[in-house]
């Protein structure tokens, strides 16, 4: 059977990589695109050029699969339409419309796997905008892109097991941690433990990351309530209740915050999967089936799909390239898919579990006072929020709020306050997180200059 | 069923039809909105904000200057002013010819009593230096201004329920009948309203109603695409508009430069959907850096659209129904229903409570469309695909 | 302006030539391949002022997802600090240039 399906793959993290991978096995040509310069995604990625960085020892345990993921893409490379740099900004009907090099143009598909991956999933407190204060990933991609600490004495803040992760590695590299500071209670982690230990290895080495901390004398803490990041331009001090409700101050010049991972889902709703909210993470998820099929000729993997880490993401998308194979009628091997499909199941079931023992800080956020700013592109305020919705006619709805209050209509189209908007909205109003409703995606996904659109006739 | 009755009711919580609540509830009349989504949250909400007196169709200037007095003075009328700004216009004129077409729209302006300013090239450039080249000729009115739709409606809709109206949101209209000399309306949430007057302000879901009730009207369903620039350093004051319709374009204070999308794109109104065609923004950007090259870098950050009401002649229905007495329509705005809205609600409040209005609105009756009316050429150009 | 030093510390040494760009003005030295978000903040506290509460900004994400970080140039157009590698003689701004001389 001739193979004329025109094949678009978006995201060269490990999921895309792989789904490319597959196709290409049997024998489609690939279009692969990614807005990065280097493949990798942020998970696994490169150092920039001329970075005199050991990944291996920074990458610890998951050095190997680093290396071997750098090594099957340069292998797959050759033969490959590899297109880094390039942004999508739109889909429509079977179009993509990106932007490369500053000029915009369009690219025809049959079937789209979208590999979109995650941004930090981010909850505001008096003094988050502050230069000084960076996302968990953030700090991650300063050290392994670019070398660079993004202090000299940096608090990692939030819920996540990343923080632990990034700190050591920031101790590694020299960077004085003066606090591992997590909002979710000690007492929840363990009540999480037996959904965590169907994956021991993972499970194990974040305990052993988290021993290290506390050997190095960095105070560990569970059960905080930030209160407030100190600092005139920049940061001085980040001020937390600890467990007992008493205040700490520790004295930084940076604080690395996060509360694990939110999908990149807009261009999957553009190019038209249904979106659910999801109760364990406290996020609209994109809905598709165990392989990724997210609507005809749409197919998602990674953890722009469902947050489960690089390697449901490298398993994701090995499913999702044989979904749309056997779509296209050719063969797959079921034994492999079986194998695949036990392992992501696995994986991201043990992501749910994190997501129990690392949780969305919903009372924090919804207790948080009027003058917290939620939304940093449009500067505005929590009080703007409640003070817009107090004026409402009928039921609250959150496209309504951000129609009378701007937020979430800025740069980032309410990636970053999105989350914690939602929580505001439920909590104002009395109603369930789902029922705030859904800020709904847009092209552009992400800020186009004019100029791309070329000259005027 | 819970059963009320009222003066008169109201379909469609749009501008037009919280402005009629509010000039009836100024009267005294007891007035009930049924709205079937959120106030605003169509064409209401989600057009460009013009409140532009130069180049409208002749007859309506009465009811646009009326209008534009209740708009200039929001603030005492409603307590807020929505970002009302008196910014003036900008027509630019490409050509000899445009120029020409230009120069009519002027003497139409002036008859009326409008101040319009003539502007050749040199003078345009001298007074708004970041202009491109382009434009040979403009004229400027100083009285036009801008308002921010999104805040507007749910504004008037609070100032009408502050005095007294019903506002019913998420509330679909399930049937409309006259029972007796006045009519019944019932709503799918199970409500019955019984009153004198009915007000047809349901935009481009208003032929639905008026056909009940023996009257048509060819309404087309599309949505004006709108996008938005990050904020970038305060330069342009006016409200700007390419007399061709390639680029109508202003600034807010804050920074970020709105543009509206030409030609339209039809929508769907039974699924709620306006789309903006990702060719059309391209349009749009290029069009607006052509006319403003210091803005080729600038970011366009988001896009939207509602769905409105469009009719061949490109003039909406105004006024009474000519098969049933105490019906009243007001619908089909064509793009243009944001600056008569205040003054459309006005005349239907006179209509209702003292019979009539002194406003001329004989040119916006629904009779038109008992014969055929022509196509015209703009409004092909209207709904042009991407 | 920029009493606080960088925000930025290096932890691990660049080859490559050294290079030198423009910032408001001010010379600003980097290495070829560093992003300008790494070579502007390990030698400032922040890259912009926002638009409308004039708050300094430093970037947040630095993964192309907050757009918190976009920066102005003289001939390269606009650029998103984290994601753009710093070249020869870039001449930047946080402010778009050439605004002021179209004042009316």
């Amino acid at each position: 059977m001739p193979c004329v399906a025109e094949i678009v793959v978006v995201g060269a993290g490990p999921a895309g990589i792989n789904a490319a991978e597959r196709l290409c096995a049997h024998g489609h040509r690939v279009m692969l695109l990614d807005e990065g310069r280097q493949a990798g995604g942020q998970g696994y990625r490169r150092p920039s050029s001329g970075l005199d960085l050991d990944m291996a020892a920074l990458m610890g345990t998951e050095a190997g699969k680093y290396e071997a993921l750098h090594a099957r893409f340069a292998g797959l490379l050759p033969q490959i339409d590899y297109r880094p740099q390039t942004l999508v900004w739109a889909v429509e009907d079977r179009t993509l419309h990106v932007v490369q090099a500053g000029v915009a143009s369009t690219l025809r598909f049959d079937a789209l796997v979208l590999a979109t991956g995650a941004m930090d999933k981010i909850a505001p407190f008096p003094g988050w905008t502050l230069p000084g204060v960076f996302t968990l990933g953030g700090a991650q991609v300063a050290l392994k892109d670019q070398g660079c600490l993004i202090g000299r004495r940096v608090a990692f803040l939030g819920s996540s097991p990343l923080l632990v992760l990034a700190a050591t590695q920031y101790r590694k590299l020299g960077g004085e941690v003066v606090a591992i500071a997590d909002t979710t209670p000690f007492a929840r982690k363990l009540a999480a433990l037996p959904a965590l230990a169907r994956s021991p290895r993972t499970l194990w080495r974040g305990l052993s990351y988290l021993g290290g901390a506390m050997l190095a004398g960095v105070p560990v803490l569970h059960g905080v309530t930030p209160v407030k990041v100190v600092g005139d331009g920049h940061v001085e001090a980040l001020i937390l209740r600890d467990r007992r409700g008493r205040e700490r101050c520790f004295p930084c010049d940076a604080i690395a915050l996060g509360y694990g991972l939110k999908p990149e889902t807009q261009l999957a709703e553009l190019a038209g999967a249904t979106l659910r909210f999801d109760e364990a993470f406290r996020l609209w998820l994109p809905q598709c089936d165990a392989d990724g099929r997210a609507a005809p000729g749409l197919y998602l993997a990674g953890d722009g799909a469902a947050i489960g880490g690089a390697d449901a993401a490298e398993a994701s998308g090995g499913l999702a390239a044989m979904a749309l194979l056997a779509d296209l009628g050719e063969p797959v091997d079921e034994r492999v898919r079986l194998v695949l499909r036990r392992r992501l199941a696995r994986l991201r079931s043990f992501q749910k579990g994190l997501a129990q023992a690392f949780a969305w800080p919903v009372a924090q956020i919804r207790a948080l006072p009027d003058e917290v700013m939620l939304c940093r592109c449009e500067e505005v305020r929590i009080g703007e929020i409640r003070q817009a919705m107090a004026q409402q006619l009928g039921p609250v709805e959150i496209n309504r709020v951000k129609a009378m209050t701007r937020c979430g209509m800025g740069r980032c189209q309410g990636r970053v306050c999105g989350p914690a908007l939602q929580e505001i909205v439920a909590g104002a109003a009395g109603i369930a997180g789902e029922q705030a409703g859904r800020l709904r995606a847009q092209a552009p996904v992400k800020p186009i200059a004019l100029s791309v659109a070329g000259e005027a006739l | 069923m819970s059963r009320h009755t009222a003066d008169v009711v109201i379909v469609g919580g749009g501008l037009i039809g919280v402005w009629t609540a509010f000039f009836l509830a100024r009267r005294k009349q007891r007035v009930v909105l049924i709205e079937k989504g959120v106030v605003g949250a169509q064409s209401s909400g989600t057009n460009f904000g013009n409140l532009r007196l130069q180049g409208r169709f002749p007859g309506q200037y009465p009811l646009s200057l009326r209008s534009q007095a209740l708009w200039e003075e929001i603030a005492t009328l409603i307590g807020e002013d929505c970002e009302f700004a008196q910014t003036g216009h900008l027509y630019l004129a490409y050509d000899d010819e445009e120029r020409a077409k230009l120069e009519g729209y002027a003497q139409v302006s002036e008859s009326h009593g409008l101040a319009i300013e003539r502007l050749g090239s040199s003078e345009l450039r001298k007074r708004w230096p970041w202009l491109s080249e382009r434009a040979v000729a403009a004229t400027f009115s100083a009285r036009d201004a801008t308002a921010n739709p999104r805040l507007v409606t749910p504004a008037v809709a609070r100032a009408a329920r502050a005095l007294g109206v019903t506002i019913s949101e998420n509330a679909c209209v399930s049937d409309v009948a006259r029972s007796g000399d006045g009519f019944s309306v019932k709503t799918a949430g199970g409500a019955q309203w019984s009153c004198g007057a009915l007000v047809n302000a349901a935009g481009a879901w208003a032929v639905a109603i008026a056909e009940r009730f023996g009257e048509t009207a060819p309404i087309v369903p599309a949505g004006p695409p709108q996008f938005v620039t990050e904020p970038f350093p305060y330069l342009i004051e006016p409200s700007i508009q390419a007399i061709d319709g390639s680029v109508i374009f202003r600034q807010i204070p804050r920074g970020n430069i709105i543009l509206a999308g030409y030609p339209r794109t039809a929508a769907d109104p039974v699924n709620h959907r306006a789309p903006v065609p990702p060719a059309k923004t391209l349009a749009a950007m290029r069009a607006l850096a052509r006319v403003a090259p210091i803005l080729a870098q600038c970011h366009v950050i988001r896009v939207w659209s509602g769905i409105e009401g469009y009719l061949p002649d490109m003039i909406p229905v105004i006024g009474p129904s000519l098969t049933m007495p105490g019906l009243f329509h007001a619908f089909g705005f064509c793009g243009h229903g944001f600056q008569i809205g205040p003054g459309v609600g006005l005349c239907l409040s006179e209509m209702i409570v003292d019979g009539g209005t002194a406003t001329p609105l004989e040119p916006f009756s629904i009779g038109r469309f008992r014969e055929s009316v022509a196509v015209s050429e703009k409004f092909r150009k209207e709904f042009d695909g991407a | 302006m920029d009493d606080h030093a960088g925000q930025f510390v290096r932890a691990v040494s660049r080859q490559g030539p050294r290079i030198m760009l423009h910032f408001d003005g001010e010379a600003v030295e980097a290495s070829e391949g560093e992003s300008l978000l790494a070579a502007l903040l390990t030698q400032r506290s922040f890259l912009r002022r926002t638009e409308l509460g004039s708050e300094p900004r430093a970037g947040f994400c630095l993964m192309g997802a907050c757009q918190d970080c976009w920066i102005w140039s003289d001939t390269a157009g606009r650029l998103r600090a984290c994601t753009t590698n710093a070249t020869a003689g870039m001449v930047l701004r946080s402010q778009p240039p050439g605004v002021d001389a179209l004042r009316g």
